[in-house]
Order: C-alpha cells, then structure tokens, then sequence
C-alpha cells in the first residue's frame, strides 16, 4: 500500500488559493470553516514563500494520541480519518496539532464545538464509500474512485503534489536538482519525522 | 601548414572566449543576486520562532499559523505527565486514607455525645456548601473521564456508548461550571473573615491537629488550621480552575491564542487532579473518618462534647457571646 502525503513546493507556489476554493467546494465545507489555507511568509520582502497547508496526515498522529473518545483511525493509506459520530468536539486534537487543521462548526452557547472537521486528503470517512451519508458528514471521497486530493490534482503549477510519499519526494529532488534551489519540504520533520535531502 | 595555423588560431580563440564569457557572466550562488537563495527556509524559522505565521487570506485569523509545533509538548504532557500526576495524586490519597483508617479507625468523641447541640452552619451556609460540592463531584467525574475514560472506561463500554457518555459529561462540565463559580464565590465571601491564620493554628500543627491516637485536642476556632488550609486551597485553586476552565470553554476570545489554551489546559489538569485528591480527604473525614462531623453539614448542628472537643476556642467564642450558638433540646412532653 501507499504511504500518501502531502507536500507544497512553496518555490512554485503563486497563492492562487485555488486549492482552497477547489476544496471548498468539492466537499461543500460550511461557511467559516477551511480543511485547507495558504499562508505567505516574508510577505512582500525578498525571500517571500507560500505554502498551502492541510491536515499532513502525521505518522504517529498527535490528534489521535489526546483525542479522549479515540474516534480517529488510520487507513490502509496512511491517511488520518476520523469518525463523527464519535467526536465530542471537545478541542483537544486543534491543541496537538502542529498544523492547525482540526476545525469546528459553532453550534449552541458560548464557543460549543461541534463535530470537528478537517482534510481527509479525499477519503471520505467510516461510512461505505461513495454513500451519500459519507458526503453529506466527510465530503467526497475521490481516493475511493482512484483519484487523488483535488487540491492537487488541480493545482496550476503542480506546486501542491498529494500522493505516495516516495513518488512525490522523488518528483521533489528532481525538481530541486534541475532548478538548483529548495525551501524544503514544508511540516514533514514535523509530521513524518523525516526531511528529502536534496 | 597555414591550414593548420588558422585551426589552432580558431581553438585558441574559443577558448579565450569562454574564459571570457566565465568570467562575466555572475555566479549564480550570490546572496545578494540570486532572490531564491534567499527564501525563507523552514528549519530555520522554527529554530528562531518555534511558531511559523505568515499572512493568509481568509477571515479566519488563527489559520495563519501554518506550524506549531508546540503541540506535541502539550501532547506529551496531556498523554503522560497529567495520567501520573493525576494517578499518584488520586490513588496516593486513597492508599494513604485507607492506611490512616486502618491505624485510627474513626475518630470517636471522646466524651460521648452530651445530648446538648450547637448551631454550626446555617441553612445558607449548608446551601453553598452543597451546591459546590454536588457540583464539583459532577465536575471532577465529568474531568476525570476526559483524561482516564479512553483507557478505563472506553474498553469495557464499547466506543458508541462511551462517546455517547462522554458528549453529555462534557456538556454537564462546561454548563455546571457556573454554578460551580457561584459557590465558590459566595464560600470566598461567607467564610473570609473566619480563615486567617491565627496563633492557635500553630499550635494546631504542632499537635498534628490531634488526629494521632491519643494526641489530644487541638485549639481551633470555627476552622481549624487544616480546614483553613482547605479553604484557600479552594478559594485559590478554585479560581485557577474557574479561569482556566473559561478559558478553554470561550475558545480564542478576546485573542486567546492556542499557546495559551494548551497552557490553560495544563494547569486545569494539574490543578484539576490536586483537588480531587483533596476534596477525597475532606469527604472521608466529614463522614467515615470522625464521628459527629457529617451532621454539621447535614441538619447544621454538631454535639456539644464534639465542638468542645475539635473546636474549643469557637465553643468558648460563642458562649461568651450569649451562647447564640447553643441550642437547648426539646424537652420530652
């Protein structure tokens, strides 16, 4: 089986936000909420990257170590998921993760969350595959279809790549070998515990 | 011959255009010239920053932090340190209390009871002490179960019903936590004036509070030193637990950052686990651990040897003062 992963190219990355929109609307994510962003750094100073970020489906995943109902399980792919009808919305996972990924809905008094939300790199959730009660609480589950996240797949400068980690790592290197420079591999020290030497 | 010239001429001439051309053309490799080189790199900025953010474009302002890894040391605390802390504090008490009673047993009343009662809390009194306390048995059941419940209760209640239990404590712990606040301010306020340290709570420790066999009776006011010790602890831990606590229940307002919510929940943890060892004490000495002690906060009044025997300084207090507190017992008719 893949190890899928994500990785952002932030040298090509050009903050068009589409990843963002695509996600948005492919799963039908509510208002408020975004499974995934793009931050720029050194904005409008030499120097200046952008990364679009998401859930990096961690190996070791720290949302799944605090979560107190243990509703998160990982797939035969490596990719983190969670299920709904489990989640307290207590909040925990959003402390642990180093990616800011978990979000919730606002329902009820004072900050109530509600089930929690986050990226499932296209892979729905518990529920069968393809089922219409698995869209309406995950979204779409394109993995299931042999298709990869949208966020990459339609990404204008491929700057965004999702897929097996030693496929994408290798597509990386290359790149980095050819034009001479490389930012690095954004979060996955953090979340894979290991970096791509290039 | 001169074919030969002319090849050479033309070698010697390619060569000499490419030194030039080497020579003129910038080394790609320069700091200053080269815009990629200088790219933000993310070992670096965590090494500096330990918190990467940027500026991102949706309204949601917290999303702009793209790393923080941070999170795995509120991790190892959550996942860790708070289930020892938590476990030898709770299970500490338990052994050190059952050891205790198994040494002691319960502390009689020396001289019997009199038959002659004295007022100790009011009807008001009892309230507070009520409403705080059935609220923090809630609470303390409801926080336990976040921390210990995936590992104690989740496997013997089945996933669905464990979530389903554990939605509902969570609400029972976020919505009584006011009423939980309302009791310990108005305990604050109702039993200020009578836990200042005075001298007689010097000797009260030096006599171990006379709970060894045979260490005869301490000097107490209306509280003694331990009592008082419970009472800021309370008051003080109290307002910990209530700050914290509303700062995880009002997530990100007022610019709460997630940096400070992680550290809010350490101490609410660690606080949180403390307290409940305490208040364990404080259930087993006002009801196994010494007779005549449950009712004051039951019907309000004590037995007239008990007050003398645990609190002599307060009998002499009230009785000086008319003996308010004294209740004279309905005759038989």
């Amino acid at each position: 089986m893949a190890r899928m992963k994500f990785l952002c190219d932030a040298d090509r990355c050009i903050e068009c936000n589409a990843c963002v929109t695509a996600c948005k609307n492919e799963h039908e994510v509510p208002w408020g909420m975004n499974r995934r962003r793009v931050v720029t750094l050194n904005d409008g100073k030499p120097g200046e990257r952008s990364v679009s970020m998401a859930c990096m489906h961690c190996t070791d995943a720290p949302c799944a170590a605090v979560c107190p109902v243990n509703c998160f399980y990982t797939t035969a792919d490596a990719v983190v998921l969670h299920d709904k009808d489990l989640c307290i919305g207590c909040g925990y996972c959003f402390y642990a993760c180093p990616f800011g990924a978990p979000q919730y809905p606002k329902v009820g008094n004072f900050g109530t969350r509600g089930k929690m939300d986050k990226c499932t790199f296209c892979a729905g959730g518990p529920e069968p595959d393809g089922s219409k009660v698995e869209y309406e609480k995950y979204g779409a589950n394109r993995l299931a279809e042999g298709k990869l996240p949208l966020c990459a797949e339609m990404c204008s400068t491929k700057s965004l790549l999702a897929g097996d980690g030693d496929v994408i790592a290798q597509i990386y290197k290359e790149r980095v070998a050819k034009r001479g420079y490389g930012s690095g591999a954004w979060g996955w020290q953090t979340a894979y515990h290991e970096t791509i030497a290039t | 011959m001169a074919a030969l010239f002319a090849r050479l001429r033309f070698v010697l001439g390619a060569l000499a255009l490419c030194l030039a051309v080497s020579l003129t053309v910038p080394v790609p490799s320069s700091a200053q010239t080269n815009p990629n080189a200088a790219a933000v790199k993310e070992q670096q900025l965590l090494d500096q920053l330990k918190l990467i953010q940027g500026r991102g474009t949706i309204p949601d302002v917290k999303s702009y932090v793209i790393e923080h890894p941070a999170g795995r040391d509120w991790r190892e605390f959550h996942t860790v340190w708070l289930k020892w802390i938590g476990g030898i504090a709770i299970l500490g008490m338990l052994a050190l209390l059952v050891l205790f009673y198994l040494w002691r047993g319960t502390i009689r009343i020396e001289g019997g009871r009199s038959g002659r009662k004295m007022v100790r809390f009011t009807g008001f009194e009892r309230f507070v002490h009520w409403l705080t306390a059935s609220t923090f048995v809630i609470l303390g059941i409801t926080g336990l179960n976040i921390t210990f419940g995936r590992a104690l209760i989740l496997p013997w209640l089945g996933p669905e019903a464990f979530s389903a239990w554990s939605e509902w404590a969570k609400y029972a712990h976020n919505y009584l936590s006011f009423a939980f606040t309302i009791g310990v301010v108005l305990m604050m306020l109702m039993w200020i004036g009578q836990n200042f340290p005075t001298a007689a709570d010097i000797q009260w420790f030096k006599m171990g509070g006379g709970m060894g066999k045979g260490g005869g009776h301490a000097p107490a006011y209306k509280f003694n030193a331990g009592q008082k010790l419970l009472y800021w602890f309370i008051v003080l831990g109290g307002a910990a637990m209530i700050i914290s606590g509303y700062m995880l229940l009002f997530p990100f307002y007022g610019g709460l950052t997630v940096g400070n919510m992680e550290l809010a929940e350490i101490f609410h943890g660690v606080v949180g686990v403390l307290f409940v060892a305490l208040i364990i004490a404080h259930i087993y000495l006002g009801t196994l651990g010494m007779e005549g002690a449950f009712e004051s906060m039951s019907d309000g009044t004590v037995d007239l040897n008990w007050a003398k025997e645990h609190h002599p300084l307060w009998v002499e207090e009230e009785q000086r003062s008319g003996g308010a507190g004294l209740v004279t017992p309905t005759p038989a008719e």
